[in-house]
């Protein structure tokens, strides 16, 4: 199971951070500063995953953004390093070519997108395509009210052509 | 590089709000490159970042940041926008602090003005989420939160359940206002309302709440849409964490949507199954078929192509299977059976160029290192686990060395053609790596390699600064040597390494252990054996005890021996040994339990050498600390002092009673009737006393077990008591006696244990008067100002204390620590060497020796343990230097110098060295029948320790990761205060 999924930037500021197990707020900080301090201090070429409190954390960099999540002992490492790929895969066909920005602002957005891939720590859904139809479902309902947001990054992306 | 949006915003000129302008280019400086690179195609994005495009393309992708917060999409304003810009730009964690609290000042006043427009308050609530986030305290907030779940727009709804499971744990107040919309909302017409409600099930509902909803979400489990049944699946699921009983009921559903038409659906009901089955295997048998059934149309891309990831298909479910599958076939031949052919399939077919085939290829090795062996399987096993090791990825390493340590209970003999591998983990700079291979080297430990491998870990434990992996290292190291110990001596020089660098950190009750070690001893009967190892341990101490640091725990330990053990030889005088234990004492004068344990021991000491008869005067500055103790401000060492002072005076026969020589086994009986108080009882009744009423006939203290006993269908915690409270009668206070439990009878400290006289005659056992149990009870409040001051644990080891105290370091470990004491001009040819000495050491090694399983019986005979301890003989194919390693260790005692003269020789010539560890060891064999006949009870008495042992150990090392804290305060600091 995954107890928790972490955000990081290569700065040790918080991203994003959703846990599955109950950690109180001040546990929270300190489980924050603990990883970090363990994790963006790790060289490139070391393994992905560090042995922490008795549990395996599983992390990836992309770009300047750590994506860490806390598993138990007999989970298997691999799979949870493409968890993280597959979570991250569908930020991407989310929000087009995602970077650490998209997230800054959109947290929101990438937390109900993470909902459609973990609950209660599992993977409930393995396909890409099954995920993306759903977060689009329920952006159809905020649909109206985008269209000018549209129409504002039209008038953007035609002036930068 | 400068940017130049100057001419894009004159361009866009037609932009009608000039706010975002500004807005936008004020974010093109602030936030660097790094942060709109793109996550997935960094390079892509760097190789492009010095051109004109580039920048536009972020620039692209501000905008359409900006467009969608500010212009209200998701209701986000300039002031968010702010905020988390200035987030961003916070140069330390206290500037960060300071504007998340004006944030949270400002949103406190404004979300409880009234009327806020609902769009409005949907951002307050994603603000508060990002305060939660950044790790505030948002808890002001949460309520606006929980109502706007009760919201009738779903884009509001939405935001209200994702704030409410980012805020609350299971068991918060607040949940209990949640349940009624969302049982309203598990009955929409709008699945997207349901699933946005089973996402809050899945956090929120908690085991006393579960009974609201359970039987709403089964029935969605027959919901056309297939995104809700998956759902329900895993709420479902998340109802069996909280409470496993609640979906008992439930198999047959799982059974059923196992077989549902969506792949997803199927997937997610593997999670509650997988649990399920966990707890009883048995009742699953029959869906092994099934299971295997759709593990093999898996494989053979039956799924919809949507499931396949990089290639592979529906690979996360694959795992699950395997997972599940791995544990249905554990111990059962005809399920494994069924197994072999699809798993070999997956095998074949994965694809070892990705990861997620790795993935598969690594759960297939787990899979079958836990299902009945095929010896066919095992080999493919063995092979993918050649190929990671192989491999360069770090990653693959790791998973290697783990599936290795799984393997390798199956088939031994694996680990040896890996030797050479596991040793460049092991000397790898990556911890994780290297932790791992600890981890598989405590799986592989037997008699024959125990000390390479304790030996290595001691060395690692006494570098790393990580707590938690300090103390699990340090109690397998405590593990292992009490499991495997080939000598005493070592066992001894091993335990004291320990306790040195990591004392504070294993649990109290390993000291004591040691301490009980050492007086039980080994054998039962043979007590030359006992007192040799109680000599040894005495020496070692001797040697240790000036050093600085040593932690508090190992200190007792110490002192403990010293005063029982420290003249039983006749090697060192009383005047000696009583010099070092007031040196302790002094040197450690803030630690009260170290300097209690050391007054003891001198009190040991002196009244051995008067009951022996033997003239002995106290040292002048055991009478200082003798009269500084007697003034200090801990009752509990005045106590001691005032009996040392007292005992002074007595003759030595009294002394023979009051501390018996090597006494500490002996039981103590305990006279729990306490009948020496019979007459002063009887006394107090004549005088008008009132007779004791036990504690559960008094009628004041009719309590909840009285009333549980009454109803026992009643829940004391979750009912009310309706019948009316009975009237109180008068209390019958204890008068001259009191409870039981409350007496400090026995003493639980060990030191006391082994001086069972004494309580009664130095410390008279006059009965308390019953203001004294008051007082006890006062006291016990503030026991915490007093108790023992938290030790600082000063885990900075100096690399001369390890050689000073363990001077036979060199001899005992052989060719082992050979090479490090050797100087490192050696080249690479060399290195290799090394790591071959060690392999032999560690695995056994690769070339054959027939002369090797004879002499492997040797060394368990020279150290005096009986045939019984030997291990199985190994396998003749062993190289002659593992031989070695073991060979020396006992030959170092006869003599050190030849040891190290054999052990240069080795380097050049390693079979001559062989002879010659042949001719040290026959010499000692000549020994060794008279000496180990008679003690063949010994090793079931080690092993009948053993389980205990481990069981102790491993609730150490639960309590450890339960965070408590082992160094507790000494119970009977205030015990003695009362008698």
């Amino acid at each position: 199971m995954i107890h928790f999924v972490l955000l990081i930037s290569r700065q040790g500021k918080v991203r994003l951070t959703k846990w599955y197990s109950p950690y109180s707020q001040k546990e929270r900080s300190k489980v924050i500063r603990e990883l970090s301090g363990m994790i963006l201090t790790r060289g490139p070429k070391l393994c992905n995953f560090v042995e922490w409190r008795g549990f395996k954390v599983v992390y990836k960099r992309y770009a300047s953004l750590y994506f860490c999540m806390c598993i138990d002992q007999e989970d298997n490492e691999l799979e949870v390093l493409e968890i993280i790929h597959h979570f991250v895969e569908i930020l991407d066909r989310y929000f087009g070519s995602v970077c650490e920005l998209d997230l800054i602002f959109n947290f929101h957005k990438a937390y109900y997108i993470l909902d459609e891939i973990l609950i209660a720590g599992e993977l409930q859904e393995s396909s890409k395509k099954t995920v993306a139809r759903l977060v689009a479902a329920q952006d159809s309902l905020v649909e109206a009210v985008k269209e000018e947001t549209y129409s504002m990054s039209h008038i953007l992306a035609q002036a930068t052509k | 590089m400068v940017v130049t949006p100057f001419n894009f915003t004159c361009e866009g000129e037609s932009t009608p709000d000039h706010l975002i302008v500004t807005e936008l280019f004020d974010l093109v400086r602030e936030f660097e490159e790094r942060e709109s690179e793109a996550l997935l195609h960094p390079t892509e994005t760097l190789k492009s970042n010095n051109s004109y495009t580039a920048k536009l393309e972020q620039l692209k992708t501000i905008g359409r940041e900006l467009a969608m917060g500010s212009q209200g999409g998701f209701g986000q304003s300039k002031e968010f926008l702010d905020l988390v810009k200035s987030i961003g730009e916070a140069r330390s964690k206290s500037e960060e602090d300071r504007i998340v609290l004006h944030e949270i000042e400002m949103l406190k006043r404004r979300i409880n003005e009234p009327d806020i427009p609902k769009r409005k308050m949907k951002e307050y609530i994603i603000r508060l989420v990002y305060i939660e986030m950044l790790g505030h305290d948002a808890s002001f907030g949460y309520i606006h939160a929980v109502k706007m779940t009760h919201d009738d727009s779903l884009l509001l709804k939405r935001t209200g359940y994702l704030a409410v499971t980012l805020f609350l744990n299971e068991d918060h107040d607040l949940i209990i206002l949640i349940v009624n919309t969302i049982q309203k909302d598990l009955k929409s017409d709008n699945y997207l309302v349901v699933c946005a409600a089973l996402n809050a099930v899945c956090k929120l509902i908690n085991e006393e709440t579960i009974p609201a909803v359970i039987q709403q979400v089964v029935e969605l489990l027959g919901h056309p849409k297939e995104g809700v049944r998956k759902k329900a699946v895993m709420a479902l699921h998340s109802f069996y964490h909280r409470s496993p009983s609640s979906v008992n009921h439930l198999i047959s559903h799982f059974r059923k949507k196992l077989c549902d038409n969506d792949p997803g659906v199927m997937g997610a009901t593997l999670c509650p199954l997988y649990d399920l089955i966990i707890i009883d295997v048995n009742l699953y048998k029959d869906l092994v078929v099934s299971f295997v059934n759709i593990l093999k149309q898996v494989a053979e891309r039956r799924l919809p192509k949507s499931y396949d990831y990089h290639q592979t298909p529906a690979p996360f479910i694959q795992i699950k299977l395997l997972k599940t599958l791995a544990i249905l076939g554990s111990g059962d031949k005809k399920s494994s059976e069924q197994m072999y052919t699809v798993i070999g399939d997956i095998m074949r077919k994965s694809d070892t160029t990705s990861n997620i085939g790795n993935a598969i290829l690594y759960e297939c090795i787990c899979c079958i290192s836990s299902i009945q062996p095929s010896p066919k399987l095992l080999e493919t096993a063995a092979d993918s686990i050649a190929k990671f090791l192989k491999s360069e990825s770090h990653n693959l390493k790791y998973m290697g060395i783990d599936a290795l340590g799984r393997l390798i209970r199956i088939s031994p003999d694996i680990a040896e053609q890996h030797q050479l591998a596991v040793i460049d983990c092991l000397e790898d700079p990556d911890d994780t790596l290297k932790r791992k291979t600890f981890e598989l080297l405590y799986k592989m430990t037997k008699s024959s390699n125990v000390e390479v491998i304790v030996d290595r870990m001691i060395d690692y434990m006494i570098s790393i600064n990580d707590s938690h992996y300090k103390t699990e290292t340090a109690s397998r190291c405590v593990e292992l040597a009490e499991q495997f110990a080939p000598t005493n001596h070592w066992f001894i020089q091993t335990m004291n390494k320990v306790f040195q660098h990591a004392g504070d950190l294993v649990n109290p009750k390993v000291g004591h252990n040691l301490m009980r070690l050492i007086a039980e001893g080994f054998g039962e009967d043979d007590e030359s054996a006992d007192s040799q190892l109680r000599s040894s341990a005495v020496e070692s101490y001797l040697k240790i005890v000036d050093e600085p640091k040593l932690p508090s725990a190992f200190l007792q330990v110490i002192c403990w021996v010293l005063g029982e053990y420290g003249t039983a030889d006749g090697k060192y005088s009383a005047t000696y040994i009583s010099g070092k234990l007031c040196d302790v004492a002094e040197a450690h004068s803030s630690d009260d339990i170290v300097k209690a344990y050391a007054v003891t021991a001198l009190m040991k000491v002196y009244s051995f050498e008067k009951a022996a008869g033997r003239k002995f005067s106290l040292l002048p500055e055991c009478q200082t600390l003798l009269e500084e103790m007697c003034a200090s401000h801990s009752s509990d060492l005045q106590q001691r002092a005032y009996e040392f002072q007292a005992i002074l005076d007595l003759d030595a026969n009294a002394m023979d009673n009051i501390m018996p020589l090597d006494a500490s086994c002996e039981d103590i009986e305990i006279d729990k009737n306490l009948s020496f108080l019979d007459s002063y009882v009887h006394k107090s009744l004549e005088e008008g006393a009132e007779p004791y009423i036990p504690e559960n006939q008094r009628s004041g203290t009719l309590t909840v077990t009285n009333l549980g006993h009454h109803n026992p269908y009643d829940h004391p915690t979750h009912s009310l008591r309706f019948e009316a409270y009975e009237v109180p009668k008068p209390v019958v206070p204890p008068p001259t006696t009191f409870p039981t439990d409350l007496i400090p009878v026995s003493l639980p400290e060990p030191t006391y244990h082994h001086q069972p006289v004494q309580p009664t005659r130095s410390s008279a056992p006059v009965p308390e008067p019953p203001t004294s149990t008051e007082l006890r009870l006062r006291l016990d409040g503030v026991q915490k100002k007093w108790g023992k001051p938290a030790y600082s644990s000063s885990s900075a080891t100096s690399s001369s204390s390890t050689s000073n105290f363990d001077s036979g370091k060199t001899a005992v470990n052989g060719p082992t620590t050979q090479p490090d004491v050797r100087p490192r001009e050696t080249k690479h040819v060399e290195v290799s060497e090394e790591k071959q000495k060690l392999a032999a050491s560690l695995f056994g090694g690769t070339t054959s020796s027939t002369s090797r399983s004879e002499k492997k019986q040797q060394p368990v005979a020279a150290s005096k343990r009986p045939a019984t301890t030997a291990p199985p003989p190994p396998p003749p194919d062993l190289l002659d230097l593992g031989s070695e390693t073991t060979g020396s260790t006992y030959s170092s005692v006869v003599d050190p110098f030849k040891q190290l003269e054999s052990l240069l020789d080795m380097s050049q010539d390693g079979t001559t060295n062989g002879h010659n560890q042949n001719l040290v060891l026959n010499e000692k064999d000549g020994f060794n029948p008279a000496n180990g006949s008679p003690n063949p009870g010994t090793k079931t008495a080690t092993l009948t320790k053993g389980p205990s042992l481990k069981d102790a150990l491993d609730k150490d090392a639960l309590v450890r990761q339960m965070g408590v804290n082992p160094t507790s305060q000494n119970p009977n600091l205030f015990s003695d205060l009362m008698s």
